[in-house]
């Protein structure tokens, strides 16, 4: 309880009528200097350090474009496609609402893609901020799944068959798939209630899981503190009012800041909505302005940029692939059996667990492992902070090679990215395998590669040249 | 940071690359359709031979008669000279022929042709590009039902509805050895019988119909384009503002 605070009669009429809000909500107040006036950041942020900020505003237009939309949006099978192009001819500006939705998505991605890596090159997944990153990737996940059942809506020929395609894998799943795919499809196809069903999860569900989680990804990071370029904890260094050194008033410093990144955002974000909404296929696909038709399958079906890189993880799984997976685990285990030094027992049950594995991946269909594959791929972004063995946090202190290594992961993201928009081919098919090994090593063998090398001295307090 | 540096020009260079190769996996080479959408007076022309010969077969079902009026046409007019199928200027263009019969005369149902120009695009082509060539395409096939074939669309169920316009061509393929394969490569056409138009005219009336296609495709086009402009303008003005702003923040920062 706040204690109720008097103020002179004689105080102007706006510091009355602030006192007058702060005796009767004193919370807002409270919260405005802990998240905004008195959260002090580490004043050596770079521009890496915008995607967080402009992940919000994405989220926003997403959010009231989206309201826009389901104003005018049929979720009906026979309905939806016509009331898309109605949007996009007879509603006012209708044209405009939907290309900022279509292109907000795809900014989405790209911010988040941004800010996932700032995290990978500053270490900010690293002790004491793992939480922090834990509900990042739940974000990451819960926005792959909004942007999935968004993406049927238009009910175009890429909205159905993507959806088919991907919902037909979870009948890969043994036991339970075909049910499991059943129950999400609500039909035997993908039709009217699988329409509607992903409609209510697209509107109000997931947005729901999202933007909770959104507050506890922040909160738990205003708890912690921000990270920064040097990967430097500045609250090592206070000074004699409690107030970290190197730590600067997030408003209004990286308000105006962000402001400014803001507007450079919009530029770009704006050039594409009207001047390129489509750009050339990537962010609307062509064949989606063909009506779905359950008679007639596309002869190429790719999902949007977004999800490329998994999805090539998915397809690079073949029967071929499965032996040299195989490999890997026979390998992995006999360096352990070999290497580790612990009890004879734990060598036992790794053993045992390998065998198990080894079976499982002989018995069960290359298709489910491609499933799990690319699953994995987004997974195994959560164990990031335990896989992390590095001596120093940020990428400006490790070993010369490590920077090229992480270049090789960005560049490899790119191509398996970019060969999942593609038909399947014998050449695109190999270096898929090789671009999902080399994703999947990446992290798996982190522990062991992230201490190697010469690592350089950490400063103790943070590098920062004057604007 | 200049590690950091050289990898964000990599990063780019990887993209455009592979944007690159995206648009050159681009198949059949298409001729470019000459059109813009911002010319009226190839629009009207479009629009005239759409509704005379294409509309009986196909429909345009998200698209309303008076949305003519953006292209510089009053409801009169459209009522007097572009109406044939519904009497209601705010109603959708619908197509003529029964789809039953349509289905039963040519094996399958003619698609509706409002977002053709935006369906049929690709890496490096729009769709007007393709529906240009497509209808420039046509040739006499003897062993076709509708005794027509295409060149960019083979075997298409459709008959060449502006025959009469063009006339009848054939197509004179040279052959070629590549790679121990004969190959045929289309060298030019032949006129095998005159139409009431020349090439050049003909060429001129089929731009000017997918023109209007390419607008029809998405109406706004021409409005996003415009707006575009100020809203780029005003934007770069407030970066500039936003930027200054910052500046005058941080200066004190040491």
């Amino acid at each position: 309880m706040a204690e109720f605070k008097d103020i002179s009669p004689n105080a102007s009429a706006g510091e009355k009528l602030t006192n007058w809000f702060e005796n009767r909500f004193p919370t807002a107040f409270y919260e405005y200097k802990k998240h905004m006036s008195e959260y002090y950041a580490p004043k050596n942020f770079n521009f890496w350090y915008v995607f967080g900020a402009l992940a919000m505003l994405v989220l926003v237009i997403q959010i009231v474009t989206g309201i826009f939309l389901v104003m005018h949006y049929k979720p009906d099978a026979a309905l939806a496609f016509g009331s898309v192009e109605y949007i996009m001819r007879d509603v006012p500006w209708g044209w405009l609402i939907r290309y900022m939705h279509s292109t907000g998505a795809s900014a989405f991605f790209v911010v988040v893609y941004l800010h996932m890596f700032r995290g990978l090159m500053y270490g900010s997944y690293r002790k004491p901020r793992e939480l922090v990153w834990l509900f990042g990737c739940a974000i990451f996940l819960a926005l792959m799944a909004e942007a999935f059942m968004g993406y049927l809506l238009p009910w175009g020929q890429m909205s159905f068959w993507g959806a088919q395609v991907i919902v037909n894998l979870f009948s890969a799943i043994p036991f339970i798939g075909p049910d499991l795919a059943l129950l999400i499809r609500g039909d035997f196809v993908v039709g009217d209630a699988t329409l509607n069903r992903f409609f209510a999860f697209h509107v109000i569900a997931v947005p729901l899981v999202l933007l909770g989680l959104v507050v506890a990804h922040l909160l738990a990071l205003h708890d912690v503190g921000s990270n920064n370029p040097d990967g430097i904890e500045i609250k090592a260094n206070k000074g004699p009012d409690g107030i970290p050194l190197d730590g600067i008033p997030f408003h209004p410093y990286y308000t105006v800041h962000d402001i400014f990144m803001v507007s450079m955002f919009l530029f770009v974000f704006s050039a594409i909505v009207f001047f390129a909404p489509e750009m050339g296929g990537y962010f609307l696909e062509y064949n989606n302005f063909i009506p779905a038709d359950p008679f007639q399958t596309p002869l190429h079906i790719a999902p949007v940029w977004y999800f490329t890189p998994f999805y090539t993880l998915l397809r690079a799984v073949t029967s071929e692939m499965m032996y040299v997976l195989i490999a890997c685990v026979v390998v992995g285990t006999a360096l352990a059996v070999a290497k580790a030094k612990i009890p004879a027992l734990f060598k036992g049950l790794i053993v045992g667990a390998a065998l198990a594995v080894v079976a499982m991946m002989m018995a069960i269909d290359a298709k489910f492992w491609g499933v799990v594959a690319m699953g994995g791929g987004v997974v195994i972004l959560f164990f990031l902070p335990w896989l992390d063995n590095s001596p120093v946090k940020s990428i400006r202190y490790r070993p010369t090679w490590h920077k090229y290594l992480y270049a090789a992961f960005v560049i490899n993201f790119f191509v398996i990215g970019y060969l999942g928009t593609q038909p399947v081919s014998e050449i695109a098919g190999r270096i898929s395998q090789a671009g999902t090994l080399f994703y999947f090593g990446f992290f798996i063998l982190m522990p062991w590669w992230s201490r190697l090398g010469t690592f350089k001295p950490v400063p103790s307090r943070v590098t920062f040249t004057a604007h | 940071m200049k590690n950091i540096k050289q990898l964000a020009t990599g990063l780019v260079m990887v993209l455009v690359l592979a944007t690159g190769a995206h648009a050159a996996s681009g198949g059949a080479v298409l001729d470019k359709a000459p059109g813009k959408t911002t010319d009226l007076a190839s629009l009207q022309n479009g629009a005239k031979v759409f509704v005379n010969y294409c509309l009986n077969c196909h429909s345009a079902a998200f698209m309303r008669f008076n949305r003519l009026t953006d292209i510089g046409l009053t409801e009169k007019q459209i009522k007097d000279n572009l109406m044939f199928t519904t009497e209601k200027v705010g109603e959708t263009m619908k197509a003529a022929i029964d789809p039953k019969q349509a289905k039963e005369w040519f094996g399958a149902n003619p698609p509706d042709l409002t977002l053709i120009a935006r369906s049929r695009s690709g890496p490096g082509s729009s769709g007007a590009d393709y529906l240009y060539t497509y209808m420039r395409t046509f040739y006499r096939d003897d062993t076709k039902v509708t005794g027509w074939n295409n060149l960019t669309f083979p075997n298409v169920a459709m008959p060449h509805v502006l025959w009469e316009l063009q006339g009848e061509r054939k197509p004179v393929f040279e052959e070629r050895q590549e790679h121990g394969h004969t190959v045929k490569i289309l060298k030019g056409w032949e006129q095998v019988s005159p139409g009431t138009m020349t090439q050049i005219q003909y060429d001129q009336t089929v731009g000017d119909l997918v023109n209007f296609l390419q607008w029809m495709g998405e109406p706004a086009q021409n409005t996003r384009v415009r707006v575009g402009v100020w809203v780029l303008l005003f934007l770069g003005l407030f970066t500039f503002l936003t930027w200054r702003l910052n500046a005058a923040y941080w200066k004190d920062i040491k």
